[in-house]
């Protein structure tokens, strides 16, 4: 665009009105160019290629034996998770010496647990450093010495969650995050880990957008014993946990877990909406102690983009990190917590209410290349 | 947040231009650059591997293009490979010949099915058809009830009974036969690959309402563990096709390539927006430049289509270039671009854009200020800002509540501008006739390259 070039050449100090002008420039020539491209468009013939698809067959089935089904504690899942996949560093330490293909490997074991590229190649160049100058010379020394600079990178974290006493009002816990990632039911299992702390806990129905999510939160309030508070479907978010921060002022309840729509995070009216949530509950006579951001294991590099929008529009104070469970390793929030300091502070390891456990940074590391 | 391919292969490039041939040592250099944009935008490892490997064959030796410089050729030559990869045979939605068509969801936890099946359901009305639902999560509290409430919104019966997911599948078949309905979508819960409890009975599921095309929805924000979540289902399921969904976020998407490549099989739906009817069928040729981060060039486009009058853009156009602009039309402008998202975004989206522009921060209440201030001015004032004196100054700033100084600036810089875009209408720097030809001359290369590969054959 050689004129916005010209333009930002000139406004070297770069103020607003003048990258303001030179877009209404842009939207012009995009305008035209537009318009452009459609009557190109409609020139063009149409070529359909299309392949029919048939019924796909069954195959026969196998049947289960139910009692192998037993409930599975914590460890056991995580395991279970582990033991399913091949080492994916195990070639790396067969070797006698580090050669290319040492970290070849290592460098693809952090990339497919989606760790993601700048901070893999961050956490390497150390290392290669160390390498040189021979302090490092087996394979096994460098993953050791890898993991344990990666865990020391997320040993500073304050990991506690947040819980004024001192408050005499409630404390008001916000979870935030896109679609589908993981917060009504992380609401469900909190409530249960915080009434077992002794504390009494109101849910406030902030998601008055999706079909059916003040259900799915009721459900969640009956199993772990919690007051809820709803509003009308399409009814005001900010309205909704105000008046349950309200009514648990006045019943003495201890914590309010607010639950909130989910939003993709480059939606701007919808993160304005959520910076709005969180300033209105600040209003009444509770207040914000923490505010958690929901992350979904399978997650690749558009996490650390939600955990800055995100801590942009409401202050983040942590992340809950979902899904654990399945076959994804959820790197990204290493990237999350290492450049944008925000501490992981829980993982989620299933569906039932139990499943909700503190972070633990050796384990999370170690599981990366397993 | 992710630097463009191009802006990536800027540096790397300098040092080939003028040169007839790309050497091999010049393609793995340049590769490097485009293994890591591919990683970035979440393309799997192995994938990315594959990739790298098809594209290297097709650039070494490749003869350089007189019309193209370096980057370009080979920015178009990987966009090829990878609208390539991501096409194909496209799935072709057949009806049974005993009603109903039966379609299955499935995927992950939260990956989007019941809204998926929502939409799908009312895509099948708008073909004609009479779908129904049957809601067999019952796994997840109220998903049931959501689906009920989607099913209600767009007039599609949904069916569900308490108890056991296979059966509620099959007594849902028989009330779709009773019904007469000929399309009859199954959502199904959310299940991990690795939970073989919950995948038999998916199984189960399919093998009791034999579906005719099987769907599995996958999350565009999904990482590296596509490839294995894809693998699973499809060995327990045999998937027909894949519903994209969630692409209305700023993820690049790259799970849709891992998934493609891994499945050989087509996708066929993009789920693109919170309203029941952003829906539509995939286009491997958007992907594809999604992918690669050459901003997203076709969804701005048809931002643009949406809120653009296109004979007041060409008005004002040349009212610019003739240096008769006024701060009436920029205003105007201004609310056009707003209407297309926010202002960040757009940038973010428009390739070729430097940097120092990319990285400026525009808060919003400086774009409200300066809207401010021109809405405190005269229609005189804003027709002619030399008009603004001293005493209008005062009032203009009182009126919008800025300082004198913020009213000076942008006078001064208007009219900066206003003569610098005279001088380029003058050169014929953006010249050309009206609304003709306008492309080639004001838009950069590599916008000019993303539209023109959208207008390739397909």
């Amino acid at each position: 665009m050689l004129a916005l070039e010209i333009f930002a050449q000139q406004s070297a100090a770069g103020t607003t009105p003048k990258i303001l002008l030179a877009l209404a420039a842009f939207v012009l020539i995009f305008g035209i160019a537009v318009v452009f491209v459609g009557r190109r468009k409609s020139r063009q013939p149409k070529v359909a290629a299309a392949v029919e698809i048939t019924t796909p067959t069954t195959t026969p089935i196998t049947t289960v034996d139910s009692t192998q089904v037993a409930v599975v504690g914590v460890r056991e899942k995580l395991s279970r998770v582990r033991s399913s996949f091949s080492g994916a560093v195990a070639t790396a330490l067969i070797r006698s010496s580090i050669t290319q293909e040492t970290w070849d490997e290592l460098e693809e074991a952090l990339l497919r647990a989606d760790v993601g590229v700048a901070t893999t190649t961050r956490v390497l160049a150390p290392l290669r450093e160390l390498v040189k100058a021979k302090k490092i010379v087996q394979p096994s020394e460098l993953l050791a010495a890898l993991q344990s600079e990666m865990t020391a990178q997320l040993s500073n974290s304050a990991r506690e969650l947040n819980f004024d006493r001192s408050l005499n009002a409630p404390n008001i816990w916000l979870v935030v995050g896109v679609n589908g990632a993981g917060k009504t039911t992380t609401i469900g299992k909190l409530s249960a880990q915080q009434s077992k702390l002794g504390r009494t806990v109101l849910m406030a129905a902030g998601d008055t957008f999706r079909a059916a999510a003040g259900d799915q939160l009721e459900t969640w309030a009956q199993r772990s014993g919690a007051e809820i508070v709803r509003g009308g479907d399409g009814s005001d978010p900010s309205s909704v946990v105000f008046d349950g921060v309200a009514r648990a002022t006045a019943k003495k309840i201890d914590l309010v877990l607010a639950d909130t729509a989910g939003r993709l995070q480059n939606n701007s009216n919808l993160m304005e909406e959520l910076t709005k949530v969180r300033r209105v509950a600040d209003k009444g006579s509770g207040k914000v102690t923490e505010v958690l951001l929901v992350i979904d294991a399978t997650t690749g590099q558009n996490g650390l983009a939600q955990a800055k929008q995100f801590a942009q529009a409401t202050a983040v104070t942590g992340v809950v990190l979902t899904k654990l469970d399945g076959s994804a390793k959820g790197g990204i929030v290493f990237a999350i917590e290492t450049e944008l300091q925000i501490p992981v502070k829980l993982v989620g390891l299933g569906e039932t209410i139990d499943d909700l456990v503190a972070f633990n940074a050796g384990e999370f590391i170690a599981a990366l290349f397993e | 947040m992710f630097e463009m391919l191009s802006d990536r292969l800027g540096g790397v490039l300098k040092g080939l231009r003028n040169r007839g041939r790309l050497t091999e040592s010049d393609v793995t250099e340049v590769l490097a650059e485009v293994r890591t944009a591919l990683l970035e935008a979440d393309v799997n490892v192995t994938v990315v591997r594959d990739v790298i490997e098809r594209i290297r064959v097709n650039t070494v030796g490749a003869t350089m293009s007189t019309a193209l410089n370096p980057g370009q050729q080979i920015i178009k030559i990987v966009n090829d490979e990878l609208v390539a990869m991501l096409g194909g045979e496209t799935l072709k939605i057949t009806y049974a010949t005993h009603p109903p068509t039966v379609v299955l969801m499935a995927g992950l936890q939260g990956s989007g099915k019941t809204t998926s099946a929502a939409k799908l359901a009312s895509w099948f009305k708008s073909q004609g058809r009479q779908p129904m639902l049957v809601g067999a999560d019952l796994q997840r509290p109220a998903a049931v009830k959501q689906l009920r409430v989607l099913g209600a919104q767009i007039n599609v019966p949904v069916f569900s009974e308490p108890g056991d997911p296979v059966t509620t599948a099959k007594l849902g078949l028989a009330e779709a036969q009773r019904l007469g309905k000929d399309v009859l979508i199954v959502d199904t819960a959310g299940r991990l690959a690795i939970d073989t409890e919950m995948m038999q009975q998916v199984k189960e599921i399919s093998r009791a309402v034999q579906p005719k095309f099987t769907f599995l929805v996958i999350d565009a924000m999904t990482g590296q563990d596509a490839v294995t979540v894809a693998k699973s289902f499809d060995e327990t399921l045999s998937i027909d096709g894949v519903i994209l969904s969630k692409l209305d976020g700023d993820a690049r998407g790259g799970a849709a390539l891992s998934v493609k490549h891994v499945l050989g099989k087509p996708i066929a739906f993009a789920s693109t927006g919170e309203k029941l009817d952003a829906f539509e069928q995939f286009h491997p040729d958007r992907m594809a430049s999604r992918i690669l981060g050459m901003g997203d060039m076709l969804t701005l486009i048809e931002q643009a289509e949406k809120v653009f009058e296109k004979e007041k853009a060409e008005e004002t156009a040349a009212k610019m270039l003739e240096g008769d602009f006024t701060l009436e039309d920029f205003l105007e402008q201004l609310q056009q671009l707003k209407k297309m998202g926010s202002l960040q975004g757009v940038i973010g989206m428009m390739p070729g854009i430097p940097k120092e522009m990319k990285n400026a921060e525009i808060p919003e209440d400086q774009v409200k200020r300066t809207e401010a201030i021109i809405y405190s001015m005269t229609p005189q004032e804003r027709a002619k800002p030399e008009l603004i004196d001293g005493s209008r100054r005062v009032r203009i700033s009182k009126g919008s509540g800025t300082t004198v100084a913020d009213v000076n600036r942008l006078v001064k810089q208007f009219s900066e501008m206003k003569k610098m875009m005279k001088q380029m209408g003058g050169k014929g720097m953006l010249g050309g006739k009206r609304g003709k030809g306008a492309t080639s001359v004001g838009m950069s290369d590599d916008l000019t390259a993303a539209l023109g590969s959208r207008l390739g054959p397909r």
